[in-house]
C-alpha cells in the first residue's frame, strides 16, 4: 500500500514546553486517520506542522516519499481545513472555491466549470454567487472542504472542523464527511478532542496526550483493547477500580480495593503482588443480577443513585454499597421498569471483559 | 402619565442639543451662508455691487489659479497614496506581527508626536532639513556633500513634511479594520498555494478597505486644506490652493473671491472623494463607520 503521510520522530519545542514530544506514524493513501486527544496535548502543533505553519525541532515529515523540511505552506501538497474554517468573506462561494485553482495560474471558463462540479460533488449546486454569510453552518463546511478538495490534495488536513456545529448538524456532518471522503478517496487527517467522531469516521486513529501518541489502533481495538490506562479513560466510557494485587488462598489474583473490597482480576500478566493497578470495566460489561450459576464473576453490591435516560444510551449511576465509589452500568433495554433509584441490587462481571494497567496516575478531565 | 414623561424626554433632548446646535450654526453654518452669498456678489466698475458669476469664471480664467489648484489636488494625492504605502505594512507590523506589549508602545511612539502642533513638528523638520540642518551636518560629514545644500522649500521637503504630519490619520483606521482580520485567513491563503504579494492583495487590502478609505479621505482632506506646512516649508515657487484663499482675503482683500474659492475647493475636494469610493466600489456610509 502506498504512504501518503510519514512522521518520524516529529518534535516540537515552545521555549522549554515539549509541545510534540517524539511522535511517529504513517497513513496509507486513502484512509482515514485521526489523532484524538484532549485539548492541550500538542495535536493542533502537530497539525500544523504537517502543514507547514510551523518547523518541527527535530524529525521529518514526508509526503509521499517527499521530505517537507524547508518547503513553504503554499508549495505543499497538504491542504487544511481551519478549526474556524476560514473561509474568504470578501469573496463570494465560487470564487473561495476558485482561489486555490487561480493560484496555480489556471485562468477562464474552465475554472468555473470545475468549482460547480466541485459544488455538485459537495451537495451545493447552484451556491456559487452566494456569499459567505448567506450560508448556514453545515454548508461553510462544506464550501470550506470542497475549496481545498478542488485543489486534489495528497493529504487533506482537518483541524476539528465540526467543533463550532450545534449537535445535530455536528451528527449529520459526521455521517456526510465519512461518506465523502469514502466517495473521494483522498487520504484525511482529522484531528479532534471528541472521541465519538474519531471513532465514528476513522478507518485508524491515534490516541495523543501529553505529545505523545499512547496508541494507533482501529477504533474497534481501541475501544475493545486499550493499549494504556489513558487511552481506557478517553475512549468510550469505563468504570475505573484502583487497587493493590494480591492472591488468594486458591492462588488466583484479586485486586484489593481501597473501599475495602476484593476483586478477582484477569489478564495481569507482567505483575507482581502489591502493584497498585487501575482495572477498567466497560458499562456494557456489567449485568445486573447476575445468574448465580455463572461461575468467576466479579461481584458487587451496589446501589441506584440515578438513573442516567438517554434513549438507547441510557445509563444507570450506581454507588458501591457502604462506600462513595460511583459506578456507570448500560441501563438494559428489557426490564427498565424493575430498576428504581435507592434500590439495592446485585453487579457482576466476567473478569476476562476488565483491563488492567499498572496504576499512572492520569487523570481525564471527567473525573475531577 | 405616559405624555409627561414623553415630554420630559424631548426636554432633556433639547438641552443637550441646544449647545451643539448653536455652535454648529453660529459657528459652522451662520459663516458659511455668509460666504457662500459673498462669492456670487461682486462689484462692477462704478462700485455697484450685486450677483455674479464671475468669482467663479476667475478660477477658469486664470491660468495660475487652476493650475494651483491642479497641483494641490495632484500633489494631495500623491501623498494620500504615499502615506498609504507607509501605513499598510506598519500597521500589519503592529497589529499582526508582534506582541501585545511591543504593540501598545509602538501605538503610543505614533500618537505622541501629535501631542505636539503642526506648527512645532513643521519646525521640527526645517531644523532637520535646513542649511545648517542635521541632515546637511550628517552628510558633508560623511563626505556625501562638499558644501550644504538647501533642502527646503521644494516640493520634495514639503512632501516629506505632509506625509509625516497625516501619517497617524491613515494608521488608526487602517489598524482599526487590520485588528478585526482572521489570521486564519492568511494562513488559509498560504495554504490554498498564495504568494505573500497575493495575500496583500486579495485578502488584506479588501479586508481593510473600509479604513484604507476612510483614512485616504481624511488625509486627502487634511492635506488639500493645510496651510502652515505648505507655506513654511513650500517656498516661494510652490503654492498651495490655501494660499491662494489667504492671498485673496488677506492680502488682496477681496472677499468675494475668497469665498469663491473656498467653495471650489470644498467642491472639488469632495467631488474627488466621491470619485475614488465609486472607483472603489466602497460605500460612504461603511466608511465612516
Amino acid at each position: 500500500m502506498e504512504i501518503d503521510l510519514s512522521v518520524k520522530q516529529v518534535t516540537k519545542t515552545f521555549g522549554h514546553f515539549k509541545a510534540v514530544a517524539g511522535v511517529s506514524f504513517e497513513v496509507e493513501k486513502g484512509k482515514f486517520f485521526s489523532i484524538l486527544g484532549p485539548s492541550g496535548c500538542g495535536k493542533t502543533t502537530l497539525l500544523r506542522m504537517i502543514a507547514g505553519f510551523y518547523e518541527s525541532s527535530s524529525g521529518s515529515i514526508e509526503i509521499r516519499g517527499k521530505d517537507m523540511a524547508g518547503v513553504e505552506p503554499n508549495k505543499r501538497p497538504v491542504k487544511l481545513v481551519f478549526q474556524h474554517l476560514a473561509l474568504f468573506p470578501m469573496m463570494d462561494v465560487k470564487e473561495n472555491i476558485a482561489f486555490g485553482l487561480k493560484r496555480r495560474g489556471e485562468r477562464g471558463k474552465e475554472v468555473y466549470k470545475k468549482v460547480e462540479h466541485m459544488l455538485e460533488r459537495v451537495g451545493l449546486p447552484g451556491f456559487g454567487n452566494k456569499r459567505i454569510n448567506q450560508l448556514s453552518g453545515g454548508q461553510m463546511q462544506r464550501v470550506a472542504i470542497a475549496r481545498c478538495l478542488i485543489l486534489e490534495p495528497v493529504v487533506l488536513l482537518l483541524d476539528e472542523p465540526l467543533g463550532a456545529l450545534d449537535l445535530k448538524l455536528r451528527e449529520h456532518m459526521k455521517v456526510e464527511l465519512k461518506k465523502l471522503q469514502a466517495q473521494v478517496g483522498t487520504t484525511f487527517v482529522y484531528i479532534t478532542h471528541d472521541q465519538s467522531e474519531a471513532m465514528i469516521m476513522s478507518d485508524y486513529v491515534a490516541v495523543m496526550n501529553q505529545g505523545k501518541f499512547e496508541q494507533i489502533d482501529t477504533p474497534q481495538n481501541l475501544y475493545h483493547h486499550p493499549a494504556t490506562s489513558f487511552v481506557a479513560q478517553f475512549v468510550g466510557e469505563n468504570n475505573k477500580f484502583v487497587g493493590r494485587l494480591d492472591k488468594n488462598a486458591f492462588g488466583q489474583w484479586v485486586l484489593c480495593l481501597e473501599e475495602g473490597l476484593r476483586l478477582p482480576v484477569d489478564n495481569i500478566s507482567g505483575h507482581s503482588v502489591g502493584e497498585r493497578i487501575e482495572m477498567f470495566v466497560r458499562p456494557e460489561a456489567m449485568i445486573i443480577n447476575p445468574e448465580a450459576k455463572m461461575k468467576e464473576m466479579s461481584l458487587l453490591d451496589v446501589v441506584i443513585k440515578a438513573i442516567l435516560f438517554d434513549g438507547g444510551n441510557s445509563r444507570v449511576l450506581v454507588v458501591i454499597d457502604g462506600s462513595t465509589k460511583e459506578l456507570i452500568l448500560r441501563l438494559p433495554q428489557n426490564d427498565v421498569s424493575k430498576i428504581k433509584v435507592k434500590d439495592r441490587m446485585r453487579i457482576g462481571w466476567d473478569p476476562r471483559r476488565s483491563t488492567c494497567f499498572e496504576s499512572a496516575g492520569v487523570k481525564t478531565y471527567d473525573e475531577l | 402619565m405616559m405624555n409627561s414623561k414623553k415630554a420630559r424626554v424631548r426636554w432633556g433632548f433639547v438641552l443637550f442639543f441646544i449647545p451643539v446646535f448653536l455652535w454648529l450654526f453660529l459657528l459652522f453654518i451662520l459663516p458659511h451662508l455668509e460666504l457662500l452669498r459673498m462669492s456670487f456678489v461682486g462689484t462692477d466698475y462704478y462700485g455697484r455691487s450685486g450677483f455674479t458669476l464671475d468669482n467663479y469664471a476667475a478660477f477658469f480664467k486664470e491660468p495660475v489659479y487652476w493650475l494651483t489648484f491642479v497641483r494641490t489636488a495632484g500633489y494631495s494625492i500623491v501623498i494620500t497614496l504615499i502615506v498609504l504605502v507607509i501605513a499598510l505594512p506598519v500597521a500589519f507590523y503592529i497589529t499582526k506581527v508582534i506582541g501585545v506589549r511591543t504593540k501598545g508602545l509602538l501605538t503610543l511612539l505614533i500618537i505622541v508626536p501629535f501631542w505636539v502642533s503642526v506648527l512645532i513638528r513643521v519646525y521640527g523638520w526645517m531644523i532637520i532639513l535646513r542649511e545648517s540642518g542635521i541632515v546637511n551636518q550628517m552628510l558633508v560629514g560623511i563626505g556625501l556633500l562638499k558644501v550644504p545644500r538647501e533642502m527646503l522649500y521644494t516640493d520634495a521637503s514639503l512632501i516629506v513634511a505632509l506625509v509625516h504630519t497625516n501619517l497617524l490619520f491613515m494608521l488608526l483606521p487602517i489598524m482599526g479594520v487590520m485588528d478585526g482580520l482572521d489570521d486564519s485567513l492568511i494562513e488559509a491563503a498560504s495554504n490554498l498555494g498564495a504568494t505573500k504579494l497575493v495575500i496583500w492583495w486579495k485578502i488584506i487590502i479588501p479586508h481593510c478597505m473600509t479604513g484604507i478609505m476612510s483614512g485616504s479621505i481624511i488625509v486627502f482632506m487634511l492635506v488639500a486644506g493645510s496651510y502652515i506646512t505648505p507655506s513654511l516649508m513650500g517656498g516661494k515657487n510652490s503654492l498651495w490652493f490655501t494660499q491662494q484663499i489667504y492671498n485673496q482675503f488677506i492680502i488682496a482683500f477681496n472677499w468675494n473671491q475668497g469665498a469663491a474659492f473656498g467653495f471650489l475647493l470644498l467642491l472639488i475636494s469632495s467631488a474627488i472623494v466621491w470619485l475614488s469610493l465609486k472607483i472603489t466600489g466602497q460605500r460612504l456610509s461603511e466608511v465612516v463607520k
